[in-house]
């Protein structure tokens, strides 16, 4: 694979069958998005948001811009922006890793935080502030840009319909939604038989805080119609599985590989899906991220997964 | 019939500080009346006037979002257990 830049590596990413996990009478596949150029699945959205702004004369040399992010796409802006010349402020709940916080200094973006407490939702609330005060900043807003879902309805869709035309189900983490909206609706225009899950992280108390309920946040892009079911996985769940993966199958994904993975299994069923269903999950991103986390260490499972729950993993 | 219902710290006010409260019926839409008769003010912060769950909240019937199965008329079995979310993104 020849690459005339990095944005260019982006996509094409693996789909690899779990033999040893799937369960008797169905087929796991899983799309190793950990293997884009900044090490996720935002690569894709990142290239979209700023492609698709450029193409509006919304950016220009020496543009800021702005964008709430649990991590994994500030990462990806930043990998696109620097090289092009963009400056680029990320604004991030506390509750992340460190990895993220490390890469997105590297490359030269400033990071708001916005309070554990909140969430991504707090995220979404401090951004929209200050890009409302300060008119020379352009908010991509992955929440809200249809470039999001379209980044998976042209790319990741396609993918997987070409490498495995005989899909039955496609399961995906929830963020914005925009992974699952996009190859979802691909898919299901592909073969409307085609069922499409959720994996949706389930936290500690502290994420949910003590917020307002009036105040909560549906993204914009996510389409819950495309959806046949949304199943929540806590980080107790969410570790297992992504330990099993390394151990059955040797792959060293981030933890919302493994909440994805978990759904997969639980809708291995008849009476969801016929025996004989080839199921694809997307790997959001590959491990490394969470080292700092603890996540993998050596110790009481539970105890590693009390401490992850007011982590944000997706 | 007892179903075990897990709530979040913001409708705690309504539990009398509770995180885990019990209750029964054969349908999520028994089972939050049958909660607001101990707990008031419940029903209210879940369901609107029309009886359909408010979009910002989450519930869960064994880890399963309610809008996917049958909503409020969503059936229940003892031992279920069912969990109220505030909706939260990611991203
Ligand atoms: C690790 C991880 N998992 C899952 C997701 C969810 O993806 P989406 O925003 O497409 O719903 C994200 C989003 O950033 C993520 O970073």
């Amino acid at each position: 694979m020849l690459a005339g830049d990095i944005s260019q590596a982006v996509g094409d990413t693996p789909l690899v069958g779990l033999p040893s996990l799937s369960p008797p009478g169905y087929a796991l596949y899983l799309k190793l998005e950990g293997h884009n150029p900044t090490g996720s699945v935002k690569d894709r959205v990142a290239k979209y948001l700023i492609e698709s702004a450029e193409r509006d004369g919304r950016l220009t040399p020496g543009s800021r811009v702005l964008e709430p992010t649990s991590g994994n796409t500030g990462i990806a802006l930043a990998a696109i922006c620097a090289p092009k010349g963009y400056k680029l402020t990320c604004v991030m709940p506390r509750n992340t890793s460190e990895e993220r916080r490390a890469l997105l200094a590297l490359y030269g973006a400033d990071i708001v935080f916005s309070p554990a407490s909140e969430g991504s939702n707090g995220a979404v609330r401090v951004a929209t502030e200050l890009a409302a005060d300060d008119p020379d900043v352009y908010m991509p807003f992955q929440y809200g840009n249809p470039a999001n879902p379209q980044a998976h309805y042209e790319t990741t869709g396609p993918e997987i319909l070409r490498d495995l035309p005989t899909v039955n189900a496609l399961v995906a983490g929830l963020g914005t939604g925009g992974t699952l909206t996009g190859a979802g609706r691909r898919l299901k225009e592909h073969d409307p038989a085609i069922k499409v899950f959720a994996a949706e992280p389930e936290y500690g108390d502290l994420v949910y805080g003590l917020r307002n309920l009036d105040e909560g946040f549906v993204p914009p892009v996510f389409d819950e119609r495309v959806l046949d079911g949304r199943i929540k996985i806590d980080s107790r769940k969410a570790l297992g599985a992504t330990r099993d993966l390394v151990a059955a199958e040797g792959v060293f994904a981030g933890v919302s590989t493994g909440a994805a993975l978990a759904v997969a299994l639980r809708v291995c069923t008849p009476r969801r899906l016929p025996e004989g269903s080839n199921v694809v999950v997307v790997s959001p991103d590959g491990g490394w991220k969470y080292l700092s986390t603890g996540a993998y260490a050596a110790g009481d499972l539970e105890e590693i997964a009390a401490r992850l729950q007011d982590t944000l993993w997706a | 019939m007892a179903i075990e219902v897990r709530v979040p710290t913001v409708l705690r006010k309504h539990t009398g500080g509770e995180r885990k409260v019990t209750g029964s019926g054969a349908t999520l839409r028994e089972l939050v009346d049958d909660l607001e008769t101990r707990n008031a003010g419940l029903r209210g912060a879940l369901v609107g006037d029309d009886g359909s769950l408010h979009r910002f909240i989450n519930v869960y019937v064994n880890d399963e979002d309610v809008r996917y199965l049958g909503g409020i008329n969503t059936p229940l079995d003892d031992g279920d257990s069912v969990s109220i979310l505030p909706a939260v993104a990611g991203g």
